[in-house]
C-alpha cells in the first residue's frame, strides 16, 4: 500500500505510450506535453511530420556544421595530397612545365570533397540516432509495429523528473489516445 | 498487414495527372508497394521468373567473357591501333550516362520542390546504381590488367609510386568512386524507414530478421527523423553536383586530347545533357512496363510519365544543340583535320551510324512535343528504347569512327567489333537485369515513408483541401 501512496515509481518501467491516429493529434498532444513541463518524451511517426520536432520542444540538429567543418578539412587534405605528391613526393617533369600544376587537381579535390561530406552526412545520421541499435525497449509497445505504418505514439520516458505513473497516465488518457501502455524496459 | 490480394488497380480505375491518386490511406499505399515484396516465393509472379531468367543467363554470358578476357587479354576485343578505345569505352560512357537520370530525380527535384520525385525516385536511384556499377567495371577489366586496379588509389606503397593526378583516367577513378558511393549512401538512407516498415509487417521469421538487421533498428522516433531529414537534404545538396560533374570528368578524358572530334569545348555540358537524355529514356523503360506488372498506377501517374518525357526532349533537344555546335565548330575552325572529321561522320564509311543516330535521337522524339504522345505509355516505351539505341550510336560516332581517322593518312585504320566486344556488353545489360529483378523482388520500388508523406500534404494542402479552405473563408464572409 505503501508504494501507491509514494505514486508507484518503484517498478521497473520504461515509458508510458500513447497511441495517435492522426498527425494533427499527434501534433496537438506533443505540444501540450511539452507545456505540461515534459522533458524526456518523443514521438514515433510512420513519415517525418513537419513542426513536430518544435512542438516536443527539441533543438535543431548541428549535423550540417559537421558536415561542413569534415568536407573543408577533407578538400584541403585532397588539394594538399596532390600538391605534396605533385611537387615533393614524386616529381614528373612533363616537357618542362610547372611541378605545381594545380588547376589539373581540381577535379579530384573536388570530388574528395564531395565524398567526404557525404559519407559524414548519412554515416554520421546512423550513429548520432543511435543507430544499429538491435533492441530498443519501445519495441515492446503493444501494438508498435503500426508506428511505421499509419499509427503515430506519444512516449513519456519514466526517468522524466516530472513523470508519476498516475498522474501521467491520467494526462495521456486526457489528450484523447487511442489507447495508453506501460512499456517494460 | 494483411498480405492479402495483388490487385491495387481498382476496376474500372482512371489514370490521373495528379502526383497520387488522391484519397489514398497510408495503409493502402503501404499495402500496395509492400505486397509483392513480402509475398511467399511460391506467390512470386511468372514474368519475374521469366525476367530474372533471362537476365541471369545473360550474366553467365558476362562472367564467362570476363574469364575470357583475364584469361587471354584485351586482344579478343576489336581495338588495336589507331582505335585504341573501342567498345568498351563506348559502353562505360553509355552506361554512366544513363545513371545520371536517377541523381537527377532524388537530387535535383528535391532540392527544387518537385513533388512528383517522391514516387519514382527509388527505382531511378536503383537503376543509377546498377548502372554504375555496369558501367565501373568496364574501365577496370579494359586495363589489360584488372588485378591492379587499386594502384590508381593513392595510397603509401612500398614501389614509392604515386598515381599521376594530371591523368583524365585517375580523374575517372575519383569521380566514378564517389557518385557510386554517394548514390548508395544516399539509396540505403531513403530505404531505412522503409525496411523498418517491412520488418514491422513481414509475415515470416526470416523476413523480420532479414528487414530487421536492414533497418538497424529504426524506430521513426521525432530525434531521429529530426537528422534523418537533414542528412538527405546534405545528400541531396552534395549528390546535386555530381550530376554535372561526373559526366563532365568522363567528357575531359576526350576533351583534353588532341583528336579531331574530341578536342571540343562543348564536350562537358553535351555530354551531361545527353547522360540525363539517356538516363530518363532507361526511366521510362523501367517504370511503364513496372507501374503496370507491379500495378502501381495510382502511385506512379500519367503525372510522372509525362514529366519524364518532358525532360527527355529538353535534354534531347539539348543534344541536338550539340551537334549542330560540332558541326559548325568544325567548319569555323578552318582546321582541315577537323572538317574531314565532320566530313567523314557524314558521308565516310561508318555514315550510316551518323544518320541512324540523328534519326534516333532528333527525329524519334519530335512526337514528345504533342501532350497525346506524352501520355500513352507504351509510345514512350518504344521512344525511350530508340532513344537509348540513338545514345549508343553517339557514343560509338564520337569515340570510334573520330580515331579512325586523325590528322595523318598513314595513321588511319578501320574498326571491327569481335564477339567478345558484343558478349561483353549484352553481358552487362544481364547484370542490371539481375539486379533489378532482384531490386524489385525484395526491396520496395516506391519509397512509401516519403509517399505517405505527400499524401498527407495532398490531403492537407493540396487543390481540394484549398478549395475547402476558400469556400469556408467565403461563407464566412458572406454570413458576417
Amino acid at each position: 500500500m505503501s508504494s501507491v501512496a509514494l505514486g508507484r515509481k518503484a517498478e521497473p518501467l520504461y515509458a508510458l505510450v500513447a497511441q495517435f491516429d492522426s498527425v494533427e493529434a499527434i501534433r496537438q498532444a506533443a505540444e501540450r506535453t511539452r507545456q505540461a513541463g515534459y522533458t524526456r518524451t518523443d514521438a514515433y511517426t510512420p513519415f517525418p511530420v513537419e513542426g513536430l520536432d518544435e512542438d516536443l520542444g527539441l533543438r535543431p540538429t548541428n549535423l550540417g556544421w559537421v558536415v561542413l567543418v569534415v568536407g573543408l578539412l577533407a578538400g584541403l587534405g585532397g588539394f594538399f595530397m596532390q600538391w605534396w605528391a605533385a611537387t615533393s613526393y614524386y616529381p614528373i617533369n612533363v616537357g618542362g612545365r610547372p611541378l605545381n600544376s594545380w588547376p589539373n587537381w581540381i577535379i579530384i579535390m573536388y570530388e574528395i570533397t564531395i565524398l567526404s561530406a557525404g559519407l559524414t552526412a548519412g554515416i554520421g545520421m546512423i550513429l548520432r540516432n543511435g543507430l544499429p541499435r538491435p533492441y530498443n525497449s519501445i519495441f515492446n509497445t503493444p501494438g508498435f509495429e503500426q508506428a511505421s505504418r499509419d499509427k503515430f505514439f506519444l512516449a513519456i520516458e519514466a526517468t522524466d523528473p516530472r513523470f508519476d505513473l498516475d498522474q501521467t497516465r491520467a494526462f495521456l488518457e486526457a489528450l484523447g489516445p487511442e489507447r495508453v501502455s506501460e512499456v517494460e524496459p | 498487414m494483411a498480405v492479402t490480394s495483388g490487385k491495387a488497380a481498382r476496376p474500372g480505375f482512371k489514370e490521373t495527372n495528379r502526383v497520387i491518386v488522391p484519397g489514398q490511406s497510408y495503409g493502402e499505399i503501404d499495402d500496395r508497394v509492400l505486397t509483392p515484396v513480402l509475398v511467399g516465393v511460391e506467390k512470386t509472379p511468372l514474368w519475374w521468373w521469366i525476367g530474372f531468367g533471362i537476365s541471369g543467363a545473360l550474366l553467365v554470358m558476362y562472367l564467362v567473357s570476363i574469364v575470357k578476357l583475364i584469361t587471354t587479354g584485351i586482344g579478343i576485343f576489336g581495338n588495336n591501333i589507331p582505335v585504341a578505345w573501342g567498345m568498351p569505352i563506348v559502353n562505360f560512357v553509355w552506361w554512366i550516362g544513363i545513371g545520371h537520370a536517377g541523381t537527377l530525380i532524388s537530387a535535383a527535384l528535391l532540392l527544387f520542390r518537385q513533388p512528383w520525385r517522391t514516387t519514382v525516385n527509388r527505382f531511378a536511384e536503383a537503376m543509377t546504381i546498377f548502372a554504375v556499377v555496369c558501367a565501373g567495371l568496364y574501365p577496370i577489366l579494359h586495363l589489360g590488367r584488372p588485378w591492379v586496379f587499386y594502384w590508381l588509389v593513392p595510397y603509401p606503397n612500398t614501389f614509392g609510386l604515386f598515381p599521376q593526378f594530371r591523368s583524365p583516367l585517375d580523374w575517372d577513378l575519383f569521380a566514378i568512386g564517389t557518385y557510386f558511393t554517394i548514390s548508395l549512401v544516399f539509396w540505403f538512407i531513403g530505404l531505412i524507414p522503409d525496411l523498418a516498415t517491412l520488418r514491422d509487417n513481414a509475415p515470416t521469421k526470416f523476413q523480420r530478421l532479414l528487414y530487421g538487421v536492414l533497418s538497424l533498428g529504426w524506430t521513426g522516433s521525432t530525434r531521429a527523423w529530426q537528422r534523418y531529414q537533414r542528412a538527405y537534404l546534405l545528400l541531396a545538396a552534395l549528390s546535386f553536383p555530381l550530376v554535372l560533374s561526373v559526366h563532365s570528368t568522363i567528357a575531359m578524358d576526350f576533351a583534353v586530347a588532341q583528336l579531331p572530334g574530341w578536342n571540343n569545348t562543348i564536350m562537358p555540358p553535351y555530354f551531361v545533357a545527353g547522360a540525363v537524355f539517356a538516363g530518363f529514356a532507361m526511366v521510362l523503360i523501367l517504370a511503364v512496363p513496372l507501374r503496370k506488372a507491379l500495378k502501381l498506377e495510382h502511385l506512379i501517374t500519367m503525372r510522372h510519365l509525362d514529366n519524364s518525357a518532358k525532360l527527355m526532349l529538353a535534354t534531347g533537344m539539348i543534344v541536338v544543340y550539340g551537334y549542330f555546335i560540332e558541326i559548325f565548330i568544325a567548319w569555323y575552325s578552318g582546321v582541315e583535320a577537323e572538317r574531314y572529321m565532320i566530313w567523314n561522320r557524314m558521308f565516310g564509311d561508318h555514315a550510316l551510324f551518323f544518320w541512324a543516330l540523328i534519326l534516333c535521337n532528333f527525329v524519334a522524339i519530335q512526337p514528345l512535343w504533342f501532350r497525346r504522345v506524352r501520355q500513352s505509355p507504351w509510345v514512350l516505351f518504344f521512344i525511350s528504347i530508340i532513344v537509348s539505341i540513338g545514345m549508343w550510336l553517339e557514343r560509338f560516332v564520337i569515340f570510334i569512327v573520330s580515331l579512325t581517322k586523325d590528322f595523318l593518312l598513314s595513321s588511319w585504320g578501320d574498326y571491327v567489333s569481335t564477339f567478345w566486344d558484343w558478349s561483353l556488353f549484352i553481358g552487362s545489360l544481364g547484370l542490371f537485369g539481375t539486379l533489378f529483378f532482384l531490386f524489385i523482388r525484395l526491396l520496395p520500388t516506391i519509397a512509401t515513408a516519403e509517399t505517405k508523406e505527400t499524401a498527407f500534404h495532398d490531403r492537407e494542402h493540396g487543390s481540394d483541401a484549398f478549395e475547402k479552405i476558400r469556400m469556408d473563408y467565403y461563407h464566412a464572409e458572406e454570413t458576417a
